[in-house]
C-alpha cells in the first residue's frame, strides 16, 4: 500500500476533523491506489462520509494533508479539484434539463463543443432519450445515473460516491451496484465509494475499509475482512459472528487450544489477531455458514478432530436454500448456524439436543479485551 | 336475515351512503372557498363595478352623477396627467431596483451565513412593521431634515453633487426632492422584497452549492448559475410586491416629496378628496391598474419563472 509508483493514487497523510470537541475522524493514514474500487464501510457517525468529503474538498482537514498523485491538494478548494462527486441526494441542479446537468462540468472548464461528449456519456447511462427533461421528471434510479453521468463526464483522478444506491430499492440497487461496477471497469478511473450496506462494498469494491468511530478498524479485499476479521467490530459488522469466550489452554505451536464450558477447542496460531497466552483469555470466532449441525444421537459420526459444541435448539428458521438455527449452547447463549438444505433431519426442530461441529481451520481468535457485542446493533439499523 | 347477507343485496345497501360520502367530500372545497369569496365579492368585485361605472359618469357633486358612457375621461385623464404616471411607474420602478439591490444581499446573508442569528435578523427585518406606516415615513421626515445630519454627511461626500446632476436633488436638500420620496419607498417597501427572496433562497438545497463548485464552479459562478436562477420565483414576487403597492403610494410622495414629486396616488386622492371629481378619479384609478396588469404580465413572461416553481 505504500507503493509509490503509481501516479494517481489518493494518498491521505494523518488527516484528521475535529467539530469543536467532538472528533469525527481520527488522525488517519490511508492510499488508495489509482484505478481502484475502493470502499469505507462503517455505520452512520463513523467518519465516513467526513473523509471522503475531506478528499473533494467540501471540509477542511483539522490536520494531515490530502494528495492526488503528486499534487498536495489540502487546501485547494472543490471547483479547482480533478475529483468529482456524486452526492447521496444526487443534489442535480433543478433548474437545468439533464443535458444541461451533465454538461455542467464541462462548460465550467471552458469547453465550448461539448455535445459529442454529452450523448455519449447519456448514452453510457442508457438516458439518451430524457436529455431534454428536469431532473424531477425522472425516478429515482435514473437520477442517480445521471448524477453519475455528471461526474464521469469530467473525467475525473478520482470519482467519489457518498451512499449513491441509499435512496433507491432493494432490487434497483442490486442492479445499481452491477451497473456501477461495470461503468468503474469500463472507464478505469479510482471510485470511492461510500456506504453503510456490508453487502454492497463487498460484492463492488476491490479494497474495503471499515471505519468505526473516527478509525480505520481494518482494511482489506471483502473476502480477507471476512475470513480473517481482526476486531469483534469487524466480526460482526461484516456478516455474523459467532463469538465465544474463552480460557487459553496451550499456545506457542502452530495451534492454540482454548477451553470454553467444558468444550476444548483448537484453531490456527495464524488466524489470531492477538497473541494467545496460556491461562490469558481469547475470543474465539467462527462464522455461522461454517459449521454443521447433528441431532446428539449421532455424535459419534462427527469426524475426530473437528471442534465440537453441545447445545439444544432455540429457535429455526426456514429460509428456502438455508435454515438458520439459532442454538443454546454452554459457551455462547445463541450460536448461528445457517445449514444448507441438501437432506432436511425431521429431528433438528427447537428443543432437540445437537452437536455442532466445524474444521479448526475456519476458527478465527480476536483480543477478549474488546467489547463482544461491538458492531452488532449497526448492521441492524443498517440493514 | 339470510336475504341481507346475500351479496347483491349487501350492494345496494351499502351503495348509497358511499355515494353521499363522495358527494359531501367533493362539496368540502367549496365550503372552505366561501368565506374568502364572501369576502372578496363584498369589498373588492363590488367597488370595482361600482368604480368602473363612476369613471363613465358625468355631472357634478351638486347635481348628481348619472352613467353617460362618456369614455372620454380616460382619455382626457392620461393626457393630462400622464407626467404623474410616468413618475410614479420611475419612482416605483428606481425604489424597487434599490430594494432588490439592498434586500437581495441581506436576504442571502440570512439563508446561508447568519446561523444562529437568522431569526433575529428575520425579526428585524419585520420589526418596522410594529409600528405604523405613516409615523415611520413622517420619521424620515425628520431624518433627512435640511441641515440635518444625514443632508450634512452626504453633502461632504459630495453624494448630493451627484445627485442633482441626476436631477434627483436640489442644492443642499435632500427633503421636498425626488430622492427623498424614492429613499421612503425603498424603505416603506423593503422588507416585501427580502421576506420573498428569503424565503426562496432558504429553500434552496445547499448541496447544490457544494455540487456546483464539485462541478468546477468557483463561488460567483455558482452563485450566477445556480444560486440566482433558483432564486427568480423570490425575486418575481418580490419586485411584484414592491413595484405594484410602490406605484400606487401616495403618502411618501405627499410626505417627502412636493408639488414636482406627486405621483399618480396623489392626483387620485386629490380628486377624490379635494376636487371631488369622481369620474376623474375613478377613471385614472382603473388607467393605473392596466398600466400595472400589462406591465406584470410583460415581466412574468420574460422572466419565466412558470417552470421554476
Amino acid at each position: 500500500m505504500t507503493d509509490k509508483t503509481a501516479g494517481g493514487d489518493v494518498r491521505l497523510a494523518g488527516i484528521s476533523k475535529h467539530y469543536g470537541s467532538f472528533t469525527a475522524v481520527h488522525p488517519l493514514d490511508l492510499t488508495i491506489p489509482q484505478g481502484s474500487f475502493f470502499a469505507l464501510l462503517g455505520a452512520s457517525g463513523c467518519g465516513k462520509t467526513t473523509t471522503l468529503r475531506m478528499i473533494a474538498g467540501l471540509e477542511e482537514p483539522s490536520t494531515g494533508t490530502v494528495s492526488l498523485g503528486d499534487s498536495e491538494v489540502t487546501h485547494l478548494p472543490p471547483y479547482k479539484r480533478p475529483v468529482n462527486t456524486v452526492f447521496q441526494s444526487y443534489a442535480l441542479f433543478p433548474h437545468l434539463n439533464i443535458y444541461e446537468n451533465v454538461a455542467f462540468g464541462l462548460r465550467r472548464r471552458g469547453i465550448k463543443s461539448v455535445k459529442k461528449q454529452v450523448d455519449d456519456m447519456l448514452e453510457l447511462v442508457e438516458l439518451g432519450q430524457f436529455a431534454q427533461r428536469k431532473p424531477h421528471q425522472l425516478s429515482g434510479g435514473q437520477q442517480q445515473r445521471v448524477a453519475v453521468a455528471r461526474a464521469l463526464i469530467n473525467h475525473p483522478q478520482v470519482l467519489l460516491l457518498d451512499e449513491p444506491l441509499g435512496a433507491l430499492d432493494l432490487k434497483l440497487r442490486r442492479q445499481m451496484q452491477l451497473e456501477l461496477k461495470r461503468i468503474q471497469t469500463e472507464v478505469g478511473i479510482t471510485f470511492v465509494h461510500v456506504t453503510h450496506d456490508q453487502e454492497e462494498a463487498m460484492t463492488m469494491a476491490d479494497t474495503v475499509a471499515v471505519m468505526n468511530g473516527g478509525r480505520v478498524e481494518q482494511l482489506g479485499a471483502p473476502a480477507e475482512l471476512y475470513e480473517n476479521p481482526k476486531t469483534t467490530f469487524v466480526a460482526n459488522f461484516l456478516g455474523t459472528s459467532n463469538l465465544i469466550e474463552a480460557e487459553v489452554l496451550e499456545a506457542g505451536g502452530s495451534d492454540v487450544t482454548v477451553s470454553s464450558a467444558g468444550a476444548t477447542l483448537r484453531l490456527p496460531a495464524a488466524r489470531c489477531s492477538t497473541t494467545p497466552k496460556a491461562g490469558g483469555k481469547l475470543l474465539v470466532g467462527v462464522r455461522p455458514e461454517k459449521m454443521s449441525l447433528v441431532h446428539a444421537d449421532e455424535e459419534d459420526t462427527v469426524a475426530a478432530g473437528r471442534n465440537k459444541v453441545r447445545g439444544t435448539i432455540a429457535a429455526s428458521s426456514f429460509i428456502g436454500v438455508s435454515t438458520q438455527y439459532v442454538i443454546d449452547s454452554p459457551v455462547c447463549p445463541e450460536l448461528e448456524v445457517y445449514v444448507q438444505n441438501i437432506e432436511r433431519d425431521a429431528r433438528l426442530a427447537p428443543g432437540a439436543e445437537v452437536v455442532l461441529h466445524w474444521n479448526p481451520e475456519h476458527t478465527f481468535g480476536l483480543d477478549a479485551a474488546q467489547d463482544i457485542d461491538a458492531g452488532i446493533e449497526t448492521v441492524e439499523e443498517g440493514a | 336475515m339470510t336475504a341481507t347477507a346475500a351479496p347483491p343485496v349487501a350492494g345496494t345497501v351499502t351503495e348509497p351512503p358511499v355515494h353521499k360520502a363522495s358527494l359531501r367530500k367533493r362539496l368540502v372545497p367549496y365550503w372552505l372557498l366561501l368565506p374568502g369569496i364572501l369576502w372578496l365579492l363584498v369589498f373588492f368585485v363590488l367597488p370595482m363595478v361600482y368604480q368602473a361605472s363612476t369613471s363613465v359618469q358625468t355631472g357634478s357633486l351638486e347635481e348628481g352623477f348619472k352613467v353617460t358612457w362618456h369614455f372620454q375621461t380616460y382619455w382626457d385623464a392620461l393626457t393630462e396627467y400622464y407626467p404623474q404616471f410616468l413618475r410614479s411607474l420611475l419612482y416605483a420602478g428606481t425604489a424597487t431596483v434599490l430594494c432588490l439591490l439592498l434586500g437581495y444581499p441581506l436576504a442571502y446573508l440570512i439563508a446561508f451565513k447568519a446561523g444562529r442569528w437568522r431569526n433575529l435578523l428575520l425579526v428585524l427585518v419585520i420589526a418596522p412593521f410594529f409600528t405604523s406606516f405613516l409615523i415611520r415615513t413622517l420619521a424620515w421626515k425628520t431624518i433627512l431634515a435640511d441641515g440635518g445630519p444625514v443632508v450634512e454627511v452626504l453633502n461632504a461626500l459630495h453624494v448630493l453633487d451627484v445627485t442633482s446632476w441626476l436631477g434627483m436633488t436640489e442644492g443642499e436638500r435632500v427633503l421636498a426632492t425626488p430622492l427623498a420620496v424614492v429613499c421612503g419607498l425603498t424603505y416603506n417597501f423593503l422588507p416585501f422584497m427580502i421576506l420573498p427572496l428569503y424565503t426562496s433562497l432558504e429553500r434552496i438545497d445547499t448541496r447544490l452549492h457544494e455540487a456546483a463548485g464539485d462541478l468546477y464552479a468557483r463561488p460567483s459562478t455558482t452563485f450566477r448559475k445556480v444560486t440566482f436562477p433558483l432564486s427568480m420565483p423570490g425575486v418575481v414576487s418580490g419586485t411584484l410586491l414592491t413595484f405594484i403597492p410602490a406605484s400606487g403610494d401616495y403618502v411618501n410622495a405627499e410626505l417627502l416629496g412636493s408639488t414636482d414629486t406627486r405621483m399618480i396616488g396623489n392626483v387620485i386622492q386629490s380628486q377624490y378628496l379635494r376636487i371631488l371629481d369622481y369620474p376623474t378619479a375613478a377613471a385614472l384609478s382603473f388607467i393605473l391598474m392596466a398600466i400595472v396588469l400589462i406591465m406584470v404580465t410583460i415581466y412574468i413572461r420574460r422572466a419565466g419563472t412558470e417552470d421554476l416553481v
